[in-house]
């Protein structure tokens, strides 16, 4: 056994070599073919799908899990892409518990949902496979785009506008492309490289030009790029993180989440990871999540998530909830930190107050209670990296109207950087692919 | 508890289920088997005449339609006859019949069409003591190529000859099986009543070709890449049998004619479906080949708890009770008008209903209320026709009701009368008649 596990303070090396892989595999692992027929028999075809309307890309889910059952993945994967080019990392990520399996009328029926996000990866992993592409350019038009971040929503942008014709020239801050797919996602829902895989795979179609370790405001400003292209698109996604604002948090061990889940999916040997014995994870929602599960299956012995408002509140779904609880974490709602506690500098522990509703608004209640930490990861929402470049910001994000317009002419933006919309991977590629379609139109009228 | 026990023209068994001449029964061990299981009979897979045994192909002899799930809807086959030995045969049907006296054991034969043939085997057959005959009169496939089989099932003077034959050489009970393989099955069934047989059995398999290989465009089952056609039968066979069943059962010339009723009879209800249109037992085959002989189970104790329920305590209590409501079209009652209802606590909101109804037939099921998501009936479009009920994934979701007397169909603005009346009497019909003849 791994003698590592109750080693005080933050180690690397807490579990046997083993463990790693089983912890870090597959979340769901995928459905074989038999599982799928079985699987997709049980759709029922509905009209006007509530499926089908509850996703945010519009997937033609009855269709394509019809395409299944006739056993045409390939049709079924057409299908899925023409409305989402990123559809085998949305099958992945998708919270579908809250979009389209919630809506399947099983639900209703008997409480189980056709398995649809399992559906759509089964498709999508044999088309991926089979490296099989199922559109292609239109006639050179001799526009070009440029599109910031190579996350979601500028590749599904980048994708739509190069089927249209138009090159495409990606920025992208890090030095890989896929963005939050990339560096924001918890190990065990991307495996075998995917994300990398799935940039490739859109790419594929052509006339998408790549570069990375390009930073908007350091490397390169708006205003060049306006300069330099027919029109841009912004999907740079939400770089900076909030700050506690609680006493102490410069003390070693307090974290960023986001950054400790990009180190952990970029690290290729997990047990050189550093972890707590003991962790503390601050927020509510998905990275929360990300980061605390992960903690616990690097081999950290207590994890901790501190939530200030209650458990319908969080933005993690509930089966994200219910996730964490089965890895043994300890979800504790209502409760907000006051102060990050340090011995030398470091960080052994953290000071939270239970708080409450009072007429509406978050209150401390006074009384407090203090949690061992040897690491604490804020996960309390990220923020835009950028000053706006003299766009018009909006509650913090870059303001768009319905189709993605910014306040500057040229400019789109979609995503987590922009206005509408929940911050998802599947809303960030609905809101790339309409954007790309009013360039378009922009572009040809 | 229901009384269960059969009497089939003299032969009885302790329940009604007999397993159909076919591979199940095609020796003592299978035989045997059934038995132990609960069966109360088997037809013995048909026998041919003396001589050199019968060749099977030594490829795929099955094919099947499958359902969702992969569930076996549908099913053909291109075996023959037994292909095993006479004598063989024969000394097992006599030691599996005095193992189980209790039990049916009828022996399908299957000879060329001539007197000879018919009169060298029925004594050699009668010497195991079985309780009765069945004439194979069905195989639709290999054999009636040879003149046998439902290649004199297609002429009833061939089956009335034969079936003359038989009771004139034979002391045993005579049931002849018949193909559905024809335009009229009464004419087979009044033929085999007029050589004298004690029951007609229906229906044989139907000629069928199952499916297509894509990949190298043989019939399947293929045999080194051709393909012939099959005999198909299965839970989806099952409506053809109960017509042809009915068919006869109400026939003036045929009518009290025992029936052993075949087809797709896979539950208790199939059972029950064919025994109230005039079968006095059912044979089963593709159940059994598909699940097991373990099935019998769940049919009596399926059948034993419907009869308890419903009062019925031995078979004859229902027996042929739906024959007297199989009618000609022409006699369906014009004036009941029913309508579809949609039970909103129990609706998923699939929408199924909606879409067939809007795409191909009458407009009359709403899609939204209000803004929302919701079906309903409206009245003043539908016509009754029970396409919704039949697509609706959940039972009872949707019912046909009948719009009582007094009441006005919205469709139409008319006041529904309650009386009775039929296209006889219609005025849109031109040979009209003054007054309605009543239904029979």
């Amino acid at each position: 056994m791994a003698e590592g596990l109750f080693k005080e303070g933050v180690a690397a090396g807490r579990l046997a070599p083993s463990q790693y892989a089983d912890n870090f595999s597959d979340l769901h692992p995928p459905l074989i073919r038999h599982e799928a027929l079985v699987e997709a028999d049980r759709c029922y075809f509905c009209y006007d799908a509530p499926c089908l309307n509850a996703c945010p890309t519009s997937i033609d889910i009855p269709l394509f899990i019809r395409e299944i059952s006739t056993g045409n993945p390939l049709g079924a994967a057409e299908t899925i892409f023409e409305q989402n080019i990123l559809g085998g990392m949305c099958a992945r990520v998708c919270p579908t518990e809250q979009l389209c399996e919630e809506a399947c009328v099983r639900m209703e029926a008997e409480g189980k949902p056709v398995k649809i996000g399992l559906l759509q990866r089964y498709a999508t992993d044999i088309a991926m496979e089979e490296e099989k592409q199922f559109f292609t350019r239109a006639p050179e038009t001799g526009k070009q785009v440029a599109v910031v971040g190579a996350g979601p929503a500028g590749l599904a942008a980048a994708h739509r506008l190069a089927m249209h014709g138009h090159t495409v020239t990606i920025l992208d801050a890090r030095e890989k492309a896929g963005g939050l797919n990339e560096y924001g996602i918890a190990s065990y829902k991307s495996t075998n490289d995917f994300a990398q895989a799935e940039v490739d795979y859109v790419t594929a179609i052509g006339g998408i030009t790549i570069r990375t370790g390009q930073i908007l405001g350091e490397h390169f400003s708006l205003a060049d790029l306006t300069r330099d292209h027919d029109a841009v698109f912004l999907g740079l996604g939400l770089g900076g993180v909030n700050a506690l604002r609680a006493e102490g948090e410069a003390a070693e061990g307090v974290e960023n989440a986001v950054d400790f889940i990009a180190e952990l999916r970029q690290a290729t040997d997990l047990a050189s990871l550093p972890i707590g014995r003991r962790v503390v994870v601050i927020g509510g929602g998905m990275t929360a999540i990300d980061a605390a599960v992960q903690a616990k299956l690097l081999g950290a012995d207590e994890v901790t998530i501190a939530y200030r408002r209650g458990k319908e509140n969080m933005n993690a779904s509930e089966f994200e909830q219910d996730l964490a609880a089965s890895k043994g974490v300890n979800i504790r709602h209502w409760m907000a930190p006051v102060r990050v506690i340090s011995e030398n500098g470091k960080v052994i522990g953290i000071e939270l107050e239970h708080t409450t509703l009072v007429d509406g608004s978050l209150k401390g209640t006074g009384d407090r209670a203090l949690v061992a930490a040897d690491q604490v990861f804020k996960a309390i929402g990220q923020t835009l990296a950028t000053d706006g470049e003299g766009l018009i910001l909006a509650g913090g994000k870059i303001e768009v109207d319905a189709e993605g317009k910014t306040s500057m002419a040229k400019v789109w933006a979609g995503g987590d950087c922009a206005t509408g919309g929940d911050d998802l991977t599947v809303t960030a590629v609905a809101e790339g692919r309409d954007a790309a379609e009013s360039i378009h139109r922009m572009l040809m009228s | 508890m229901a009384d269960l026990r059969n009497n089939f023209v003299g032969i009885k068994s302790p329940n009604p289920f007999w397993l159909a001449s076919a591979p199940p029964t095609d020796k003592a061990y299978n035989v045997e088997r059934a038995f132990k299981a609960g069966w109360g009979g088997v037809v013995w897979k048909t026998l041919g005449e003396a001589g050199p045994p019968i060749v099977n192909v030594n490829g795929p002899r099955y094919g099947a339609l499958y359902g969702a799930d992969r569930r076996l809807l549908g099913f053909n086959n291109i075996e023959l006859i037994t292909d095993r030995d006479l004598q063989t045969n024969l000394r097992e049907i006599k030691q599996v019949k005095m193992n189980w006296p209790d039990r049916a054991m009828i022996v399908s034969i299957m000879v060329p069409c001539d007197e000879e043939s018919w009169k060298a085997i029925l004594p050699v057959v009668e010497e195991t003591g079985a309780d009765g005959i069945e004439l194979n009169f069905g195989c639709p496939h290999g054999m009636s190529e040879r003149g046998m089989g439902a290649a004199v099932g297609q002429v009833p003077e061939y089956i009335e000859m034969v079936v003359r034959w038989c009771k004139q050489y034979s002391r045993m009970p005579v049931i002849t099986k018949l193909t559905p393989n024809v335009t009229d099955i009464r004419k087979p069934a009044r033929a085999a009543k007029a050589g004298g047989t004690d029951a007609v059995s229906l229906i044989n398999t139907i000629n069928s070709i199952i499916s297509v290989d894509l990949d190298n465009f043989s019939p399947q089952p293929s045999i080194d890449g051709r393909g012939s056609h099959g005999g198909y039968c299965g839970p989806a066979a099952k409506p053809i049998a109960l017509h042809m069943v009915a068919e006869i059962a109400r026939d003036a010339e045929t009518y009290g004619m025992p029936i052993s009723g075949i087809g797709g009879v896979t539950t208790w209800r199939d059972a029950a479906e064919f025994m109230a249109l005039g079968a006095g037992n059912v044979q089963v085959c593709t159940a059994a080949m598909t699940y097991g002989f373990k099935i019998v189970e769940e049919m009596i104790s399926g059948l034993s708890n419907w009869m308890d329920e419903k009062g019925h305590a031995t078979l004859d209590d229902f027996a042929g009770r739906a024959v007297r409501n199989v009618s000609d079209w022409q006699y369906l009652n014009l004036n009941y008008i029913a309508k579809a209802r949609i039970d909103q606590d129990l609706c998923i909101s699939c929408g199924r209903c909606h879409i067939v109804c809007e795409d191909t037939s009458h407009q009359a099921i709403m899609k939204e209320k209000d803004g929302k998501r919701h079906f309903e009936v409206l009245d003043n479009e539908c016509v009754g026709c029970n396409l919704c009920v039949s697509v609706c994934p959940v039972e009872d979701c949707i019912t046909m009701e009948q719009l009582a007397p007094g009441s006005i169909d919205e469709r139409t603005g008319r006041i529904v009368t309650g009386d009775y009346a039929n296209w006889t009497t219609h005025p849109n019909n031109p040979m009209a008649k003054p007054v309605a003849e009543p239904a029979e």
